[in-house]
Parts: C-alpha cells; sequence; structure tokens
C-alpha cells in the first residue's frame, strides 16, 4: 500500500494528515505551532504515523505547507497553502469554485477552476482583523474557551455592534461592552459579524462563485458559519475535516507526486 | 484664589491636574482607566485634592478632555484632547508649531496656528501598529512589562527591521528573531523605530513645522523622542519625565482658569 503525507504548519495550529493511495484519509493530528516550528512539524507527522499505525518510511512522499512549510525540513517539497486549500477543497466538494480559509492569523479568498487549479486569490497580508485572532482576543477578553464562542453567540437576542477594526483594540472594547451590562453573546454575535464583515470584502474581490467550501479551523465555529453565510447570501460547503483541508491538499499533492514518479521512472531508465 | 482641574481620559490612563489662578500646578495623579469612565476620573480628581491638601468640593471649574471626556459627570465643560494639548504643550513651549501626542491606543499630531490654536490634524486610532500598544505587545510577545522597556533600551546600538504592519503580526516576527539569537533590547528597538517612522509620516501628512512638542505616555522612553529628533533633523521639545502624560490634562485646567476669568470679567 502506498500512503502520502502533508504537513501544514499554520501560524497558530500545526495540522498533518495521511492518505492511502485512493486518497483516504489514514490519520492525522493537530498541535499548537507555538514558537518551535521544526518541532511542532515534526511532532504532528509522528502522532500521525502514530496514530495510523505507520512508520516513517511507509510514507512515500512528504508535502509542506502552511507559513512554517519551509520548516517541513523532513519533507519532500512544499506548496503554498493557497493551491492546498483549494485542493482540499474541491477533493471533498468537487463542485467547489470558490473557498474561503480562515485560519488563526489569516483568511484568504481563494477561486478555484473545475479541476481544482487556482484562478485568483485574495489574502489579508497587513491586517489581522478579519482573522481567527480576532475570536481569540474575544476569548481571552471575555474567558470563554475558543471552542465554545460560537455556542454561546448563537444565543444572542440584540447584536451588539463592534466597531473597532483593530485585534489588539478589540479585546478593550469587547471589556468596555461588558461594563455597560451588555450581554456575553450579544457582544460575541457582534464580534462574529465585524469578522464576517471583513472576510466577506476578500470573497467579494475575487467574486463568490458557487460552491463555496469554507475551510480552516475557524470553520468549525458554527457563528461563523451563519455570520458569513448571511453575508454572503449562500450556504457553504463545510468538511468535518474543514481543519486539516491544507494538510489533505499537501497529501493529495504528494499522492500525485508518488503516482507520477513511479510513471516517469521507466522512462527516466531508458533515457540513460 | 481660584483653583481648577483638568481631567484628561485616556484610552489606557486618566490623568487629573490641579492648578491654581497663577497655573502653578498644587497635585497631579494618574491611574489606568478600566472600564469604569465615571468612577476613575472622579477618583483621580479626589487624590489629587487630597495631595494638595485642599477640600473635596474645593474645585471652581473642572474641564475634561480625552476619549472618554463624555462620561465624566462633575465637569463644568470638555474640549476636544487637541484643543488642551495644544494650550498645555505651548504654555510649556510658547513656540510651539506642531505637536505629537502618542497615548496607549492613539496617536495624534496637529499642526497649530501663531496663535496656539488648532490649526489641523491627523489621528491614527484604528490599528495599534502605530500607537503605544505595538510597543507593549512586543514587549510582551518577550516577556517584558511596558514598564521594563525603557531600561532595556538604553543599552541597545542597533535595531532589527519590525515591519510595523500589524501589531499581531509583529509576534511571528519577534519570535524569528528570538529564534535567530537576536537580544531582546534590539528587537524593541526595531519597534521603536517602526512606531518613530508612522509618527513622522503622520507629521508629514499635517505639514508639521518646528517647534515640535512631543507628548504622551510613551515619549517617556528617551530613545522614542530623541529618534524623531533624529529623523526629524531638528532639536524637539519633550516635558520632563513626571509632566509628559499631563500636557493634555495642564491645557485643560488652563483653560479652565480662561474660562473663570472670562466669566468674572462678563
Amino acid at each position: 500500500m502506498v500512503y502520502a503525507g502533508g504537513v501544514d504548519v499554520g501560524s497558530t495550529q500545526t495540522k498533518a494528515v495521511i492518505v492511502d493511495d485512493q486518497g483516504t484519509i489514514v490519520s492525522r493530528a493537530l498541535i499548537d505551532t507555538g514558537a518551535d516550528v521544526l518541532g511542532a512539524a515534526e511532532s504532528a507527522f509522528a502522532q500521525a504515523l502514530e496514530q495510523g499505525g505507520l512508520d516513517k518510511d511507509d510514507i512515500a512522499y512528504v508535502i509542506g505547507t502552511g507559513y512554517g512549510r519551509y520548516r517541513v525540513t523532513f519533507g519532500d517539497d512544499q506548496i503554498t497553502e493557497i493551491s492546498c486549500h483549494g485542493r482540499g477543497a474541491v477533493h471533498m466538494f468537487p463542485k467547489t469554485r470558490t473557498v474561503i480559509d480562515m485560519g488563526g492569523q489569516d483568511t484568504k479568498a481563494i477561486r478555484v477552476s473545475p479541476s481544482g487549479d487556482i484562478d485568483d486569490f485574495s489574502m489579508n497580508d497587513k491586517c489581522a482583523a478579519g482573522t481567527g485572532r480576532f475570536l481569540g482576543a474575544a476569548s481571552s477578553a471575555l474567558e470563554i474557551p475558543l471552542d465554545n464562542l460560537g455556542t454561546v453567540a448563537l444565543s444572542f437576542t440584540r447584536p451588539v455592534r463592534i466597531s473597532t477594526t483593530c485585534t489588539v483594540f478589540a479585546e478593550s472594547e469587547v471589556l468596555s461592552w461588558l461594563g455597560k451590562g451588555k450581554k456575553v453573546e450579544d457582544i460575541l454575535w457582534g464580534v462574529h459579524q465585524s469578522i464576517a464583515v471583513r472576510s466577506f470584502a476578500l470573497l467579494r474581490r475575487v467574486g463568490v462563485e458557487q460552491e463555496v467550501t469554507f475551510t480552516g479551523g475557524v470553520a468549525r465555529n458554527a457563528a461563523m458559519i451563519k455570520a458569513l453565510e448571511e453575508k454572503a447570501g449562500v450556504q457553504f460547503n463545510i468538511s468535518e475535516e474543514s481543519h486539516f483541508m491544507g494538510a489533505l491538499g499537501a497529501s493529495l499533492f504528494a499522492l500525485e507526486r508518488v503516482a507520477g514518479e513511479q510513471k516517469t521512472q521507466p522512462s527516466a531508465e531508458t533515457d540513460r | 484664589m481660584s483653583i481648577t482641574a483638568g481631567i484628561d481620559i485616556g484610552s489606557t490612563y486618566t490623568k487629573a491636574i490641579v492648578i491654581d489662578d497663577e497655573l502653578k500646578i498644587l497635585a497631579k495623579e494618574v491611574r489606568a482607566t478600566g472600564f469604569r469612565l465615571k468612577e476613575v476620573g472622579y477618583a483621580a480628581l479626589q487624590a489629587c485634592l487630597e495631595e494638595a491638601g485642599l477640600e473635596s468640593d474645593r474645585t471652581d471649574y473642572v474641564v475634561a478632555t480625552g476619549i472618554g471626556r463624555h462620561q465624566v459627570e462633575f465637569k463644568d465643560i470638555h474640549v476636544t484632547d487637541l484643543t488642551a494639548s495644544a494650550r498645555g504643550a505651548t504654555q510649556l513651549f510658547p513656540a510651539t508649531l506642531s505637536i505629537l501626542d502618542v497615548g496607549g491606543q492613539t496617536m495624534k499630531c496637529s499642526r497649530l496656528t501663531d496663535a496656539g490654536k488648532v490649526h489641523s490634524f491627523r489621528l491614527n486610532d484604528k490599528c495599534a501598529a502605530g500607537t503605544g500598544a505595538f510597543l507593549e505587545k512586543t514587549a510582551r510577545y518577550m516577556g517584558f512589562s511596558m514598564e521594563e522597556i525603557g531600561s532595556m533600551i538604553e543599552s541597545s546600538k542597533e535595531s532589527v527591521p519590525i515591519s510595523g504592519v500589524c501589531a499581531v503580526f509583529a509576534e511571528s516576527e519577534v519570535i524569528n528573531h528570538l529564534s535567530l539569537g537576536t537580544p531582546p533590547s534590539t528587537i524593541m528597538h526595531g519597534a521603536i523605530d517602526s512606531l518613530v517612522g508612522r509618527s513622522t509620516q503622520l507629521m508629514k501628512r499635517v505639514k508639521a513645522e518646528p517647534e515640535y512638542t512631543l507628548i504622551g505616555g510613551i515619549l517617556k522612553l528617551d530613545m522614542m523622542a530623541r529618534t524623531i529628533g533624529q529623523q526629524l533633523n531638528t532639536k524637539v521639545n519633550v516635558p520632563p519625565k513626571d509632566m509628559v502624560q499631563f500636557v493634555s490634562a495642564y491645557g485643560a485646567a488652563i483653560l479652565g482658569q480662561w474660562r473663570l476669568e472670562r466669566l468674572a470679567s462678563a
């Protein structure tokens, strides 16, 4: 059996996925990136191997992606996370034409062709507003775990409008609304809406073409899905594997390389 | 003797100052603004009056300024921070034509007329990269507090580039530099250079001209004023360290005295 791996080293979390020769996910691992980027890449990959009961020699090809992809020194090659998210999304939802990937520090809108190639993309590169980091600020201000934010926000009744653009100032705005007696869920819904406004601006730049697939860690947040769907006016494809979409895309590219090598090797022999 | 007070409710700190009719400072007080804007201004003023040995209702006129000025219930009037800082700065440095005010969450630059009135201004209040919060974040990523920055950077001879586009993204830059073995003081120096770059851009946009007076809590860092002076290639006025944060509050209190005089002569 041939296996291939993808390691997505994000700004906040590192994801590793191993697929079999059918492109089916065999195992996955998720850890915090932290300051030791190389260590994070290595241990995420090691965890995925362990979970799949595999040895690193079983993996024919490994591709690194994400902002720390060049630290995946044990990998065979690197591919940008934009290509990988596009590839992963099209694999999960073949009719995908637009991908919105929301991660810890960046949000990307990607338009893909029917074959999964990248036609256009737009991302926040100057400012962390409209990214998962904004949720992180709200989470620490309100002392609610990141994973619970969406559920709490969905019980809103009278939304609060968050006026801050900057993620750094968001924390104090959230606290000041709390000081004015606003309800936690109403503030949180406002936070989600504010992120939706920013990320929709990115989506509009590449054009919202159906179907839209929402990927990245924040895609697990139900309130974020609702806020962004309302803003975009369409329903999104959401996969159970949304968090691993970049790593999945990377492992699928890795699988293609393996298949390519097997095909080209005989001809390489004859050349000699 | 008429006593006036200036209360400056800033985004991060609240400053109160009490002066007499010769504009002499009787007492001043600073505390973290927090989220109870109504209470903090009152508490700061009461602390001032106590320090000056005055009765708690001894003030004849109270002028509020700063971002939270509307929350001060016991004020007689309020003025914008630009007006207050213009008055305070020209009191301390009469030839001031341009003011740069760097606070916790805002950066303001104003151009004054020869008469000391605000002619034009520009603000940076949407993005933390142009404010004290940028330095605080950068310091915090390395495990230092804002108070420790001053002594830490004084030994620094060189700096590394910190892009300064976003205070959140600066974290990755800091981590990269640290992992390459760059000393924290050199990184902090880079963050100050970046903030200075932002402030000189803002000053260009108001067509700032000398004399320049630099105010706000961030100017307690000597390096900040020194680097701005080098960038502008001119001498800059900086109030003493115990005063640099109080210029707007002082200006507000002076405007209170003026107002009393006008009321008396009317």
